[in-house]
């Protein structure tokens, strides 16, 4: 047994040990506590808050920086999701006048309500983008109304006009896109016609990805079939690792992926030396060999957009959403692997999805059960809201929704 | 208090105060060799800490749940089991909470926080109390149990948010329909802070007590002194093992229901973030004291509400405070073999030793 525990037990004098720290944290604290309090607590809260402009109101000074605050909820460095938005960030920085601030690794929790109200108190923060989706409901709705002078605008594009505050945007992209034409050049390239996907739950977002991929795969190369594992959450690297060993052992030679950071997949994939198509960055460096492309976030341009218009003071939409042609999403460069027949054919469909004349989702499609989610005749653009409930897999993927 | 005071108090408020003191001198250099100063990392720890109002509050945030996961592992150690399910009992909780929130939504405000309050303790009892039972009735080491256990009921949650309790509305992030605006646990009057920082002071103030002034605490004490002893003094074993380790639960799924009912409003994976793990580090840095609980706790959640602001500030790390965090936690335990060197010491000979401590551990 632990050593310490018998002290507490046994040499029940010792007791006394907590209740002196006690007090003397707790005096410490009283008296954090009370300096400030005495002068309106509110005060420092408005000062910073107050200048960035209501709704439509002038710019701010020129004399004062303006500050962008970026939260993560993983590391900024993780070769995904959080890198690719701390890239934005980096775009944001180089724009004059402009001073950002970046927190990572802050959870969904209070933490982030913390975060935000932080860096609008300490940091004067007057824009904030928490890239999370988590973070939306309820953390940013509660922090916007009680800040309503400052902007919460939020990756995810779930703002509702009307139901949320005003001061809240939300913007977001079809990545899937970019996943479809990842899903022609891994079609192109694979030799055994088995493609892999390793995601992490099985929610509209990743299942519209894995089929995008997969149709994209399949227009190519209707003998592909796409082998689906779920890992269950957004960031076990163990997982996702024993996951491409068995994709891979399975005859797999070209994988995908939908999690926060697919550095680990990348890596194990190239270590076993078959095809890897990215996710959320490019993780070229880390498969020299095998890295064919991926499908990648642009938010420096939306990050720039948005800065822009909140601090010139004018209208902008607070749902902003784009894939291929608004430049919200992009491929990563081709790897050395790719031929360039697939480039060919591959950036044909990057320009017809650019252009609006492909439509990923048309009829007759069937799931993977047989059954027709798409009835022949009809068709579901990009924007169609009956493509954020996805639920099915398509024809062509091995695996199954764990319900 | 009573007796045998001075010289054991003295030492009981120096050997920690010289252990933190010592750990924020060692984190000084670790900074000093990446090339920061150490100086601005002490102001920008303060002034993220308890330098502003609002940052005191931040850090009070931050303790509340820390206080009454730490009691997971504080009150089962009065017994000399080491149990780190805090995490299991509060996701649990979490989930119960809510189950009874939306079964007495018509009843009102009150009785839904009152209802989830006590479902939420009943489930964490129940879930910490089957590891005493484990413990105590099979002879299956808690440690293992409660830790693999938290596994378990991480599982379950999900499977049960993600499956029957999912909100058909959260496509992309699986959640259980919530409590209502109405239902939420309010702010402390005049703060920022939830009710759960009264509940986690009232819970610690409860265990001390209850294991310091009772029949009950002392009873179980002496279990942890002495099993065999304890038998002997005709002491049932088994129902201190098991009601213990569901205080402790209770505590957990208490932490789970203010989580929910003061932050989230509804049961999703966000409620899965360490705390449980978070109150095993408290309740080894309090040494198993409920009532050293408080203070420690509002000590990590002085360093973690720091950690954002030495993020943005000095372009650190966010893995910064969890060294300070680990430093802390070699060095308090390392100062557990500071206690009783000056017993026949004279009592009242406070500054002298002072100086030596730290010398020593440095």
């Amino acid at each position: 047994m632990a050593p310490c525990m018998e002290s507490p037990t046994s040499r029940s004098p010792v007791a006394y040990l907590p209740l002196f720290t006690s007090l003397a944290l707790g005096l410490a604290g009283l008296a954090a506590c009370s300096k400030p309090a005495e002068p309106a607590p509110a005060a420092p809260a408005a000062a910073p808050a107050a200048a960035p402009g209501e709704e439509k109101a002038p710019a701010p000074a020129a004399d004062k920086p303006f500050t962008v605050g970026f939260i993560y909820v993983g590391p900024k460095g993780d070769y995904g999701y959080n890198q690719a938005h701390s890239e934005g960030a980096a775009q944001v920085a180089k724009m004059p006048g402009i001073k950002i601030r970046e927190e990572e690794n802050v959870p969904e929790t209070v933490a982030v309500q913390k975060t935000m109200e932080s860096m609008i108190e300490l940091d004067g923060a007057s824009l904030i983008f928490p890239t999370s989706f988590g973070y939306f409901d309820p953390h940013i709705l509660k922090l916007a109304e009680k800040y309503p002078k400052v902007w919460f605008l939020h990756c995810g594009g779930m703002y509702v006009e009307g139901k949320h505050p005003k001061n809240v945007g939300s913007y977001f992209g079809y990545i899937d896109e970019a996943q479809y034409v990842a899903g022609i050049v891994a079609g192109l390239t694979s030799k055994t016609n088995k493609l892999g996907f390793i995601a992490a739950k099985p929610i509209p977002q990743v299942l519209r990805n894995i089929n995008s991929f997969t149709l994209g795969a399949r227009s190519v190369n209707p003998k592909a079939t796409t082998a689906v594992v779920f890992t269950g959450d957004w960031s076990l690297p163990t997982k996702e690792a024993e996951a491409a060993n068995s994709l891979a052992d399975q005859g797999v030679d070209v994988m995908t992926m939908h999690v926060d950071s697919p550095k680990v997949i990348v890596e194990t994939a190239e270590k076993r030396g078959i095809f890897v198509s990215g996710y959320h960055a490019n993780q070229s460096s880390l498969a020299p060999k095998g890295y064919l492309t991926g499908a990648e976030w642009n938010w420096g341009k939306i990050y720039t957009d948005y800065v822009t218009h909140v601090k010139a003071g004018t209208a902008f939409p607070h749902l902003l959403r784009g894939g291929l042609k608004e430049g919200f999403v992009k491929m990563s460069p081709y790897g050395a692997a790719v031929s360039e027949e697939t480039k060919k054919k591959a950036d044909a469909a990057k320009d017809a999805l650019t252009a609006g004349t492909l439509i990923i989702y048309k009829g007759p499609l069937k799931d993977n059960t047989g059954k027709v989610v798409i009835p022949d005749g009809t068709s579901q653009a990009q924007t169609d809201v009956e493509l954020e409930k996805m639920n099915y897999l398509v024809e062509g993927v091995v695996g199954k929704i764990p319900s | 208090m009573s007796q045998p005071a001075s010289r054991l108090d003295f030492e009981a408020v120096l050997v920690p105060l010289a252990a933190i003191v010592v750990s924020l001198a060692l984190f000084g250099v670790f900074i000093l060799c990446n090339g920061v100063s150490a100086s601005s990392v002490y102001y920008e720890m303060y002034r993220g800490a308890f330098g502003t109002w609002f940052s005191t509050q931040n850090s009070l945030t931050r303790a509340a749940p820390l206080m009454l996961t730490a009691l997971c592992t504080a009150l089962p150690a009065h017994l000399g089991l080491v149990v780190i399910g805090g995490e299991g009992a509060l996701v649990l909780g979490a989930l119960a909470s809510v189950v009874a929130a939306h079964l007495l939504a018509s009843f009102g405000p009150w009785v839904v926080l009152i209802g989830m309050g006590l479902t939420g303790a009943a489930v964490g009892a129940l879930w910490l109390g089957m590891v005493g039972a484990l413990r105590t009735l099979r002879g299956v080491n808690e440690t293992i149990s409660s830790l693999l256990m938290n596994y378990i009921a991480i599982g379950v949650f999900k499977q049960i948010v993600e499956g029957p309790m999912r909100d058909p509305a959260s496509l992309n992030k699986p959640s259980t329909l919530p409590i209502g605006d109405a239902n939420m646990l309010g702010s402390l009057p005049g703060m920022d802070v939830h009710w759960g920082l009264v509940y986690g002071v009232v819970a610690c103030l409860f265990s001390y007590v209850l294991m310091r002034r009772t029949v009950f605490g002392f009873s179980a004490r002496m279990v942890g002194g002495n099993v065999r002893a304890a038998q002997l003094s005709g002491i049932s074993v088994t129902k201190r093992v098991i009601a213990t380790c569901m205080l402790a639960g209770a505590a957990g799924g208490l932490a789970g229901m203010t989580e929910v009912a003061a932050i989230h409003g509804t049961a999703n994976a966000s409620l899965i973030c360490g705390y449980g793990y978070a109150g095993i580090l408290v309740a080894f840095l309090a040494r198993q004291n409920p009532l050293a609980v408080i203070p420690v706790a509002l000590l990590l959640g002085g360093i973690s509400a720091s950690g954002g602001l030495l993020q943005r500030s000095l372009s650190l790390p966010d893995a910064t405070v969890n060294v300070l965090q680990g430093i802390l936690f070699v060095v308090i335990l390392a100062s557990e073999t500071f206690y009783g060197r000056w017993k026949r010491a004279p009592a009242a000979t406070v500054p002298a030793p002072a100086a030596s401590v730290v010398a020593e551990v440095a």
